[in-house]
């Protein structure tokens, strides 16, 4: 008898599983807000809610770092409260999310061709060149059009192995943004996205995924978050800017590079700018919400929660976090902008936290000094 | 009374799970039907482009049923040498011995590894060895994915197969003793013959683990989308495409994807079903 119990109780159990979401929301007080997606700025994320939670102890902020691609399709799921990309969602993508997207940017970072190759410590790397390592056309690394921009380098005769994203990809999406700027061979054969077709190299999962298997292979390349390779101790190459010189990833390069007009929806690639001292693959990172709020799951609170959690991450505390792990705040314009937009999210068509006219263009000057203060890279 | 309403629960469970199968594949057939429309199932099933960008969007699953065969069935040769021999010892040589019990135990320990573990052991300790043996620049690959498979089925093979021999009824073997014949031949000639489809059946459901196998594949075949180049090439099997990609994706390539799954999910039930019917046969006999 105890065994048809048993029995019983679990077919109640899996049959009562539909609601016990619902009704854990209600009888708990505290908030959890949920996010998914990109890995690229995980590392911010885990510092800056962290920091939140500390500071609201009733709220919990978990983020699932699955790739971009994995959070849009997450937020157009409904499943989580905020989606994450270091890709803007372009217009047909906008169009496939049933309702108005507002894109959140909440730092900005560097794309860094890390590798590994033992006795080579500085390397010099043009768009061109990676285009031809990724396309399967530079296949060692003696190669004479490597050698030509390092001559200073003594290069193995090894062969090169490109390492790229086997999962949908913000950093993918900006990776062939870049390329598709500087080499009209790229453009023609690989094009730009979240997942390409790609001929040469081989795959891993996430940023860390990518880190992991270029820090284990010897002759490995391949393109990750600045953050990944300072944390596992790769060199990065420097990379030819449009104005001919070789940058290396600083906070200084890659807030140079978003110095440039902004739009007010602030969906914009920043690779490839004209500055002279920009780095060339900058990027965006956004978090994605829906500009109404009430999907009829979320109450109020949890909506003001998330709205709080927004405004937080762009405050000078949570930009301070983003300078210290070599993420770079965003500027001045940026935070006006976001502020704005931040302004537009609604709940039941009420706005929820209008930012003053003050408010809005007033910002601490904590964050332009930031900006200003420079390459913890080298000091790691 | 109570034998009853016993009866009645059990019968429920029983029904639950036949249900639930039903289910899975109802939903499987359900979302792969997008693709199969766009493309036709044979269409799918023997193209081998992989193309995620949105302008030349195109779908098919041959680079990862043949990623999936070559590991699988390079798995399964590789894992012979050392399975059948376990089986021999613990079945035959050493049966009922003390020593059959330790080896047979920790043979079964290896089926109780997480694949994750395998995983990262072909990726630190296996991988600089197959660079070593120059198979190829990197180590990942078919033969990288091929030798942890192995060692992840070897149990499976072994025990079951171990059951099998230490089945064959001593009398055959006394006979062919009294005979004059040597050990050997009396397994080469008796045990084995006798065993025979009682082993095949065991190491076709070893392959069917082997098919199946996502977490060690994915970390070690490379995750290229096209069809391996030999043994010494990266790719993809059935189960590794969906573990990299199922997280993002949406529309025609989910349902790409689902249809993978579903092909996979068809595959591993035929070779089940296979080893059960070998197997019925045996017990005939």
């Amino acid at each position: 008898m105890k065994k048809a119990t048993l029995c019983f109780l679990i077919l109640t159990f899996l049959f009562s599983c539909n609601n016990k979401s619902d009704t854990d929301k209600e009888s708990s007080g505290g908030i959890t807000i949920s996010g998914a997606g990109a890995t690229f700025p995980y590392p911010y994320y885990n510092i800056v809610f962290r920091d939140y939670m500390r500071l609201n102890s009733d709220v919990v902020v978990n983020y699932g770092a699955i790739g971009s691609g994995g959070g849009i399709r997450s937020l157009r799921d409904r499943s989580v409260d905020f989606g994450a990309s270091d890709a803007f969602l372009t217009e047909k993508e906008l169009a496939s999310m049933n309702a108005p997207v507002i894109h959140i940017p909440t730092c900005m970072g560097g794309i860094v061709m890390a590798y590994t190759l033992s006795g080579v410590d500085s390397l010099r790397l043009t768009g061109p060149l990676i285009s031809a390592i990724y396309l399967g056309k530079i296949t060692r690394w003696n190669d004479y059009r490597i050698v030509a921009i390092n001559p200073n380098v003594k290069l193995p005769d090894l062969e090169i192995t490109p390492v790229y994203r086997s999962d949908g990809s913000g950093t993918t999406f900006n990776f062939s943004d870049y390329l598709c700027d500087v080499s009209p061979e790229w453009e023609k054969i690989m094009g730009k996205g979240k997942a390409l077709k790609w001929n040469a190299g081989i795959a891993a999962k996430g940023n860390p995924g990518v880190a992991g298997l270029i820090q284990q292979t010897e002759g490995a390349i391949g393109y990750i978050g600045s953050e990944y390779s300072l944390t596992l101790g790769l060199p990065a190459a420097q990379l030819k800017n449009k104005a001919g010189n070789f940058v290396s990833v600083s906070l200084a390069s890659i807030s140079a590079a978003a110095k440039i007009p902004l739009p007010d929806d602030m969906r914009t690639t920043i690779t490839n700018v004209d500055s002279p001292e920009a780095y060339p693959m900058s990027l965006f990172t956004w978090l994605l919400v829906y500009e109404e709020l009430n999907d009829g799951k979320r109450t109020l609170a949890e909506a003001k929660e998330l709205v709080n959690l927004l405004k937080y991450i762009i405050s000078p505390e949570g930009q301070q976090v983003a300078a210290k792990i070599n993420y770079a705040p965003l500027s001045e314009e940026a935070v006006k902008k976001t502020r704005k937009l931040i302004g537009k999210l609604t709940y039941d068509g009420e706005i929820l936290s209008p930012y003053t006219e003050e408010e809005t263009d007033q910002v601490s000057s904590d964050i332009d000094t930031l900006s200003i203060k420079d390459t913890l890279h080298n000091e790691r | 009374m109570k034998d009853k309403i016993f009866n009645i629960l059990l019968f429920a469970a029983a029904l639950a799970v036949l249900l639930l199968t039903a289910g899975v594949l109802y939903a499987l057939v359900g979302k792969s039907l997008e693709v199969f429309s766009e493309y036709g199932v044979w269409g799918f099933v023997s193209n081998s482009e992989w193309d995620p960008r949105s302008a030349t969007e195109e779908y098919g699953a041959l680079s990862f049923i043949m990623g999936t065969l070559y590991t699988a069935f390079f798995a399964l040769f590789l894992c012979i040498p050392f399975s059948l021999p376990v089986a021999l010892f613990t079945g035959e040589y050493f049966k009922g011995k003390r020593v059959a019990s330790v080896v047979s135990s920790i043979v079964d320990l290896l089926a109780g590894i997480p694949s994750i573990v395998y995983g990262l052991w072909g990726f630190y300790a296996l991988r600089p060895v197959v660079i070593s043996l120059g198979v190829n620049a990197q180590g990942f690959g078919v033969f990288l994915a091929s030798v942890v498979l192995a060692v992840m089925i070897i149990p499976y093979a072994s025990s079951l197969s171990a059951e099998f021999i230490s089945m064959v009824p001593n009398n055959l073997k006394e006979g062919a003793y009294s005979l004059g014949a040597t050990r050997s031949e009396v397994i080469q000639r008796v045990s084995l013959p006798f065993a025979r489809s009682g082993i095949v059946a065991s190491y076709i459901l070893a392959l069917g683990r082997a098919l199946g196998e996502t977490m060690a594949v994915t970390m070690l075949i490379g995750n290229t989308n096209n069809i391996p180049d030999g043994l010494r090439g990266t790719g993809n099997t059935m189960a590794s495409i969906i573990a990299n990609q199922f997280g993002e994706a949406d529309g025609l390539k989910l349902s790409a994807l689902i249809a993978i799954g579903l092909l996979l999910f068809i595959i591993t039930a035929l070779i089940n079903l296979i080893a059960k019917l070998i197997m019925k046969k045996l017990s005939a006999v």
